[in-house]
């Protein structure tokens, strides 16, 4: 991926398989981000592929992404803002919507029907993720932590099988570290998703993914599951800086 | 809960049978003159709707709507007017002989305007869409001057600059002022729906919408296209009530006009839009005092000049923008829900006292 001059991501062979948690670390402007953008289709690669369940989807719009089974959270919560919780997870449910707009207007039962049972669907979402006691609270008015798990919820809802979560614990004490991994696990085994993480809390990282990418400059530094990335030495370089034991 | 759900529904009931009476009343009452005001506050309601739907609700700055409006006027004009005055209308160059003909009923007409001017904002949306912010707004603005310009040119068909006269009138209240409420039920409907959901998400925050399924574009093109329906409906009733039109009418200005009335009720809030239309066209009429020859106490006479009504809405848009960025209403819509809240707190509290 280059932007103009700057090449932002290269030589970058990430693999995901089913049923996996998979980090993604790397150091500030590694390109962690650019890479959920690419998978999501925000950017077009401009050299490259991306294969999802052996499609290539390279270059398609981020609806359709969604559409064949890819949900995302962001970095810096995009949240709707007018709109409550319930609403908020609601507009996931949008597409698959089984009536027109004339339907919707003139009050035919197929239009009420569908909503209905998709708002039942999404009650029993946010039940499972323990937020219906704010379901008709404004999304804005949630504490942070909480809109950080429903950015993730809102992202279930389009009945994803691969998850990207941006950063899901920034910002977040140890404490809410720690709910926020259980939180994850027990998704992913509910859910039977797959999850690849950007994250820089790093006992986050190591406590729940299987497999760990580093990323540096755009490249792969390294990949493994937690033990051989924490004794990596071109990792903790990347990480430390090089120390140089003559000085 | 059902309770309070079937509340709602008398109330609702109960405000539409007053606002009929309300009609009724006034279609024996008033002059010709409050009429057609009142009928002129209707159509301007239809206009703020349309586009609080397409800027307030979705978010996109356009500016297009006195050009959509422009071809919903032309298209039931052409469509009603007798094929005699048609004859005598059409000196310049004889009319299209297709169209010399034709007098259709004037529903159909009228509906069939906001069509055309529904497709003309397909059509224009396709290209236009793409653009954001200020950027679509004069890629709106500018599109809106070519459909004037080009029903300026087109004399077989529009009669040019001249404009068309004798268009059949319809003076009812009733006639503008149900179309302005279906008008207001099918926005809000479709605000309610999943799509209006969508696209309030669109504007809340495009990329998560994105995110979240929604084919952008598509939603934008949608409301873009259902905004200028109701725009070509406003400038086809528009057509009736004055009994003529030009292409000078509908120069960009009558857009800010209705921008005015948006702004003022508030972006976001369909009661608001309601509520600026009614206060900005019957004060456009209320403050002609202004512009006639005037005696302060003898201490300064100022002249009769014609535009001072603008100046002062002007100041009034000016002070909106500056202390009450909201509009009157903000986002807020006009709920029985703080009514029904503040009667049963009132209720609650006699029945403590008498305990």
């Amino acid at each position: 991926m280059q932007f103009g001059g700057l090449t932002a991501v290269s030589e970058l062979a990430l693999q995901v398989m089913p049923g996996e948690i998979i980090g993604l670390i790397g150091p500030n402007g590694a390109g962690k981000t650019t890479v959920f953008n690419m998978i999501t289709g925000v950017y077009t690669p401009t050299r490259g592929k991306i294969y999802y369940k052996g499609q290539d989807i390279t270059g398609m719009k981020p609806d359709r992404i969604t559409s064949l089974g890819i949900a995302r959270t962001f970095q810096n919560i995009r949240l709707f803002e007018s709109m409550s919780v319930l609403e908020n997870v609601m507009i996931s449910k949008h597409v698959r919507l089984k009536a027109c707009l004339a339907e919707a207007v003139l009050g035919l039962p197929r239009y009420t029907r569908s909503r209905q049972a998709q708002k039942e669907e999404c009650i029993e979402l946010l039940k499972k993720v323990e937020l219906e006691d704010v379901i008709n609270e404004p999304a804005v008015s949630l504490p942070y932590g909480k809109q950080r798990r429903l950015e993730i919820v809102r992202a279930l809802a389009t009945s994803p099988e691969l998850l990207l979560l941006d950063e899901p614990a920034a910002g977040m004490n140890p404490n809410e570290s720690i709910e926020l991994m259980q939180f994850i696990n027990r998704i992913r085994d509910e859910f039977d998703i797959t999850v690849l993480m950007i994250e820089h809390h790093m006992e986050v990282i190591m406590g729940i993914c299987e497999r760990i990418y580093v990323l540096d400059y755009g490249m792969t530094l390294a990949q493994g599951n937690p033990e051989q990335i924490q004794n990596n030495e071109k990792v903790i370089e990347a990480y430390l800086g090089v120390v140089d034991l003559d000085a | 809960m059902d309770d309070r759900l079937k509340t709602k529904f008398i109330l609702n009931v109960v405000l539409l049978l007053a606002v009929a009476l309300l009609i009724y009343w006034g279609q024996d009452n008033l002059n010709n003159f409050q009429i057609r005001i009142l009928n002129l506050a209707g159509i301007f309601a239809i206009l703020g709707v349309s586009l609080n739907l397409v800027l307030g609700f979705t978010g996109m700055f356009s500016l297009g709507h006195a050009g959509f409006m422009c071809i919903g006027a032309y298209t039931t004009a052409i469509l009603t007017m007798s094929p005699r005055s048609k004859e005598i209308i059409y000196f310049m160059e004889p009319i299209n002989p297709v169209l010399a003909n034709i007098q259709w009923p004037v529903l159909p007409a009228i509906i069939l305007g906001g069509i055309m001017a529904a497709v003309f904002g397909f059509l224009i949306g396709f290209p236009a869409l793409r653009l954001r912010d200020d950027y679509l707004a004069i890629a709106t603005l500018g599109f809106s001057e070519i459909i004037r310009i080009v029903v300026t040119n087109t004399i077989t068909i529009t009669n040019g600059a001249l404009g068309l006269k004798n268009i059949p009138s319809i003076k009812s209240l009733w006639v503008y002022w149900l179309a302005t409420i279906l008008t207001i039920l099918i926005i809000k409907r479709i605000l309610n729906s999943s799509w209006g959901y969508a696209f309030k998400a669109i504007r809340d925050n495009e990329i998560a919408a994105e995110a979240m399924g929604i084919n952008i574009f598509k939603h934008k093109l949608l409301s873009f296209t259902i905004g200028a329906f109701f725009a070509g409906l406003a400038g086809a009733l528009m057509a009736h009530l004055i009994t003529s039109v030009d292409p000078t009418m509908f120069r960009f200005l009558f857009t800010f006009q209705i921008l005015l009335i948006v702004v003022m009720g508030g972006m976001g809030s369909i009661s608001g839009s309601v509520v600026a239309a009614l206060i900005v066209t019957i004060g456009m009429e209320v403050l002609r005092i202004v512009e006639q020859p005037m005696n302060l106490f003898g201490v300064l006479s100022i002249p009769g000049l014609p535009g001072m009504r603008m100046v002062i809405f002007s100041i009034l848009l000016l002070l909106v923008i500056l202390f009450y960025r909201q509009g009157l209403m903000g986002t807020r819509e006009f709920n029985w829900d703080w009514l029904i809240n503040k009667l049963s707190t009132f209720k609650l509290r006699k029945r403590g006292e008498a305990a």
